[in-house]
């Protein structure tokens, strides 16, 4: 380990700021390019699967008619 | 009695509600269209980029230019953002229908105008401050060119508009209307300007500010009217 | 007429977006798992265990992040182009939503490097901006990402939106050179810099180590996040294949 103690590594001899900083943006990014997709993807399964049930039920519907 | 807003009958729209309604229509408009909202504050970023590499980036030189260029960036990205201000009401029909509409023709274009002043003056507004660190502004000038801004930009919005209401509809609407307006924003940028050099050099800003504040309330209470004036001879054609 | 070079068969089978969709699900898992060890050892190593510069002491450390971003921000304009080229020779469509999803990420990795560029530049030269050349003209990269991703938002049909975004980013391939060289130039000519921001100091052995891992698992990283982005683009466009209908009733 280059630094003595944590304090140390936090504080990176006056640098602290800015290589948190630094880090902390590039957390940001990682983060909302991993997540964006991911939700983008749950979304459109979760509107299909609404739709499919809406389908369903329609023809359900026809067909009880249908019948009768 | 309950009212919801949905089960009150047209006549009993007060002037409040119908600016409210106007206005969240117009921000709900705009948010189903959010990717086109970085369009104007990318422009200002390569506008106020064009200047270092146009002329040069000594840090000397560009403290001097900063507050000038950084107004300029945020007058001409405004300008360029007005043409969308009517268009799509105009293409859909909408702004006949509120043209035909019982409600003042002026409070309807003062609620549109706030929501384009939302989307595209405040975030230029905000940033703004990043563009200042860019052009080397001394730290002095930032607040001030935040607030000039802040006071300057619905003046922008307002001016603005009234090109857009003379030129809906018609086909080289854009470059038109930099033409109608660009003189009347003279005076706007001159004063902001004014305001944040004043500023970086430490010079107390308050007449300024509030020459500033004056002219934002003109615009305020007349500009409407011009803008509805306008309306009415363009979409009559 | 189109013109086809004889390509391999496997080439001509990510034309098929199911295909693609489960070839690039199988090895999504790898990428994922090279991408966590890869960034994680890369950055406790980097932060913690590699030595400080000389001269510039711990903010040495935003290294690691800006040289990866700024290289993959590059590559990745490279990809965008390639895929819209192959798009519109050989009319694929998944090479066309491989260009779509390569906008916003790169976009985002050009951001990261021009802020990191930016951070390390305060403690280093004192200003939290400099018009370097390699600055300026990762700003300008940035602009073009900006106009791709633009201009395919703007375009409602996709596969129209799609021939645009890459005639677009074609145009700016070859522009690439010509504006890093004309920055260059404009640079020497106001001697504004007689430093760079980003020049890569000289490095032991215990310095570059982590940086190459890093970049490695940038690379993985951006290969992740591009599949993972792709694929969303595929399920979307295709929602009305039987194939997709299939894999959600099996959700």
């Amino acid at each position: 380990m280059y630094f003595d103690s944590f304090s140390d590594f936090i504080a990176m001899g006056g640098h602290g700021l800015y290589v948190w900083l630094a880090y902390g943006i590039a957390l940001a990014v990682v983060s909302f390019n991993l997540i964006s997709p991911i939700l983008r993807k749950k979304q459109f399964m979760a509107e299909y699967q609404r739709r499919l049930k809406r389908e369903r039920r329609l023809a359900e519907r026809k067909s009880g008619e249908a019948g009768k | 009695m309950v009212h919801s807003k949905q089960s009150q009958p047209a006549d009993d729209l007060s002037l409040t509600h119908v600016f409210w309604i106007t206005l969240r229509r117009d921000l709900m408009l705009a948010y189903r269209r959010r990717n086109d909202l970085i369009s104007p504050l990318m422009f200002f970023l390569m506008v106020a980029t064009l200047f270092p590499l146009g002329v040069s980036p000594d840090p000397q030189f560009l403290s001097e230019v900063a507050a000038g260029v950084v107004w300029v960036a945020a007058l001409l990205a405004t300008l360029l953002s007005m043409d969308s201000l009517f268009q799509s009401d105009y293409d859909d029909g909408s702004l006949e229908q509120m043209l035909l509409s019982p409600q003042p023709l002026a409070l309807l274009v003062f609620a549109k105008i706030c929501a384009h002043w939302m989307i595209s003056g405040l975030p230029l507004t905000l940033m703004a401050p990043l563009l200042g660190v860019m052009l080397f502004l001394p730290e002095q000038g930032m607040s001030a060119l935040v607030i000039s801004l802040l006071l300057g930009t619905p003046t922008l919005s307002l001016v603005g508009a009234i090109g857009a209401g003379l030129t809906v509809g018609l086909r080289k609407g854009g470059v038109l209307i930099s033409l109608l307006v660009l003189p009347l924003y003279i005076p706007v940028l001159i004063f902001g300007t004014g305001t944040v050099q004043a500023a970086s050099i430490g010079l107390p800003v308050g007449g300024y500010l509030a020459i500033m504040g004056a002219i934002l309330a003109l615009g305020v209470v007349l500009a409407p009217l011009a803008v509805a004036a306008g309306l009415r001879i363009s979409v009559s054609n | 007429m189109a013109k086809t070079w004889k390509m391999p068969t496997w080439f001509y089978r990510l034309g098929s977006p199911r295909w693609s969709f489960e070839i690039m699900g199988k090895l999504l898992p790898w990428f994922a798992a090279a991408t966590a060890l890869l960034m994680v050892t890369g950055v406790i190593w980097g932060l913690a265990f590699a030595p400080a510069d000389y001269q510039q002491g711990n903010s040495f450390r935003i290294i690691y992040i800006h040289v990866p971003s700024a290289l993959l921000a590059q590559s990745c304009y490279m990809l965008m182009a390639v895929a819209g080229a192959i798009s519109l020779i050989w009319k694929m469509k998944v090479a066309d939503m491989v260009a779509k999803s390569c906008a916003p990420i790169g976009a985002t990795l050009a951001l990261l490097a021009l802020a990191t560029g930016a951070i390390w530049g305060k403690p280093t030269w004192g200003t939290w901006w400099v018009w370097d050349a390699r600055l300026t003209a990762m700003l300008i990269l940035l602009f073009l990402y900006i106009g791709v991703y633009t201009l395919h938002s703007a375009i409602e049909d996709e596969v129209t939106a799609g021939k645009a975004g890459a005639v677009l980013s074609l145009v700016g391939i070859v522009n690439i050179p010509i504006i890093k060289y004309s920055v260059e130039w404009w640079n020497t000519l106001h001697q504004a810099s007689t430093f760079t921001v980003t020049e890569r100091p000289k490095m032991e052995p215990e310095m570059w180590m982590p940086l190459l891992v890093m970049v490695v698992g940038f690379y993985c990283f951006f290969t992740v996040v591009l599949i993972l982005r792709t694929r969303a683009e595929i399920l979307e466009r295709e929602k009305r294949a039987g194939w997709v209908k299939e894999l959600v009733e099996a959700r």
